[in-house]
């Protein structure tokens, strides 16, 4: 199995022999695999495989759910994220993540953006972190006229791209994105990704999609995940993405990126 | 349910036809000499004329593979054969560009009857082409590696043969023992006949990326 990348770069994260169970059941199993920084790695494979929650353990959105646990490692800076004493909160502060559904806040398109940072005790002038990140969300043009509106009035592209600025306010290290364009149409997906391409050069960017040729357009990296015959996700392969999609080793893989799965 | 019956469909029949392209080019190639030989003009003629249905089925064949990629997002094994058809399709048409172009230099010569001596090694040249290229598109067929990598260095026996070819005419040239524009003629029929052979090994490293997924030279 390959699960590690020749990458020129630094490891921004990585898991080792994680497993992750909720209550009996083990939903991932023995994931190790390092994402290289400033590159947008990908995680797909089929529902239930459990792609999303590999994502979700990277920075500790597990923890909200009373049933989950982690076992191995989530190395981020040398360390593991799942030490005892480390601060889920500070986790997530350095490790921010984008949802499938855009999620804004009922409060203006302003105070979305600024409100991870005023959590944060943010002392810097405000009205530059907001245009700042607006900008790099791409966003800037179309709402710097009406920032007092609310973060509803947006169209769901405008409501994703808005999450995105939200989440880069706070100026993480490494963007989660789970499935952040499956609610959104064509034209909005393809902002999105080139977006991606964008915000690649300031963070480190995993998304899950289950949309392979989001996978193939939009990432450098993928992973493949699949489920065995005890539905535990693991990691069938993991490559850059233009070798995954043109040359897979194995050929389970092979069989879901040309269709034939199953 | 098969999964992807429609689009399983449409790559045999992509395949089907660079059978159908490779046969009547390898056959093509063999007549063209034949006819140059035996001063057959009617048979050098239909060989010139069969262009046509070859340029046809190549840009078809091409249209045909790009609406694939277009509403089909092949990839790996898929988007590899793809990528074969497209590039075989291509060297079949100049393949037969070449058996065309003997079929026109046969037109062209003189009247008189051309010594046959310079002919000689043609007709084996040929032959061996046509062989590599049957072969090359059996190995197409059946993914077969080992076949694919073998054929390329058969090049060398189509290589000397055109040397012998080509000294045989450079001492009728000197000798004066036919007309310069004939010699010229059956110069480049030779050529044709080299490179043709040449381009059967370029189909063999297509083969051969489209199974292992790593393009490489073979010769």
């Amino acid at each position: 199995m390959t699960n590690t990348v020749h990458s020129n770069g630094h490891i921004a994260i990585q898991a080792n022999n994680m497993h992750v169970y909720y209550g009996n059941f083990r939903a991932v199993k023995d994931i190790t695999l390092q994402f290289p920084s400033h590159q947008i790695s990908a995680l797909i494979g089929p529902s239930g495989c459990g792609k999303s929650t590999v994502l979700r353990s990277f920075n500790r959105m597990n923890d909200l759910v009373a049933t989950a646990r982690v076992e191995g490692e989530v190395l981020y800076h040398n360390h593991n994220i799942y030490d005892a004493g480390v601060d889920p909160v500070e986790v997530r502060r350095h490790i921010g993540m984008v949802f499938q559904k855009p999620n804004p806040f009922p409060k203006s398109i302003y105070e979305n953006v600024a409100w991870g940072a005023r959590v944060n005790g943010f002392k810097g002038n405000m009205d530059d972190l907001v245009e700042s990140a607006l900008r790099q969300a791409a966003l800037w043009d179309e709402v710097k006229d009406k920032l007092d509106q609310s973060g509803y009035s947006l169209s769901g592209g405008q409501q994703q791209r808005l999450c995105i600025a939200r989440t880069i306010a706070v100026k993480p290290e490494i963007i989660l994105m789970d499935e952040p364009t499956s609610a959104l149409d064509p034209v909005a997906t393809l902002k999105i990704e080139e977006l991606i391409q964008e915000l690649k050069k300031s963070y480190t960017i995993i998304i899950v999609t289950h949309n392979m040729q989001q996978a193939a357009r939009a990432s450098d990296y993928t992973a493949f995940f699949n489920m065995d015959e005890d539905r535990a996700g693991y990691l069938e392969e993991y490559n850059e993405t233009n070798e995954l999609f043109t040359n897979p080793k194995n050929e389970l893989t092979e069989q879901y990126i040309t269709g034939r799965f199953g | 349910m098969i999964v992807r019956e429609h689009f399983d469909r449409d790559l045999r029949h992509l395949q089907d036809e660079i059978l159908r392209m490779g046969s009547e080019v390898e056959e093509n190639l063999v007549t063209a000499v034949d006819a140059l030989r035996a001063r057959d003009l009617k048979r050098s003629q239909r060989v010139i004329e069969a262009d046509h249905w070859i340029n046809q089925r190549q840009l078809t064949l091409n249209m045909e593979a790009l609406t694939l990629i277009a509403t089909q997002q092949p990839t790996a094994k898929d988007l590899r054969l793809i990528a074969a058809v497209m590039n075989i399709a291509n060297e079949l048409e100049r393949i037969h560009d070449y058996a065309k172009g003997i079929g026109r230099i046969s037109l062209m010569m003189n009247s008189d009857p051309i010594p046959a001596e310079l002919m000689a090694e043609f007709p084996e040249m040929a032959a061996k082409t046509g062989s590599m290229l049957h072969r090359a598109l059996d190995a197409f067929i059946n993914r077969d590696e080992a076949l694919v990598r073998a054929i390329p260095a058969e090049d060398d026996i189509v290589d000397e043969l055109f040397n012998k070819a080509l000294k045989k005419m450079t001492e009728a040239f000197m000798h004066n023992l036919t007309s310069y524009e004939d010699i010229n003629r059956l110069g480049w029929a030779n050529h044709n006949l080299e490179r043709s052979a040449d381009r059967v090994g370029n189909i063999c490293e297509w083969v051969g990326y489209m199974i292992t997924g790593k393009f490489e030279e073979y010769v």
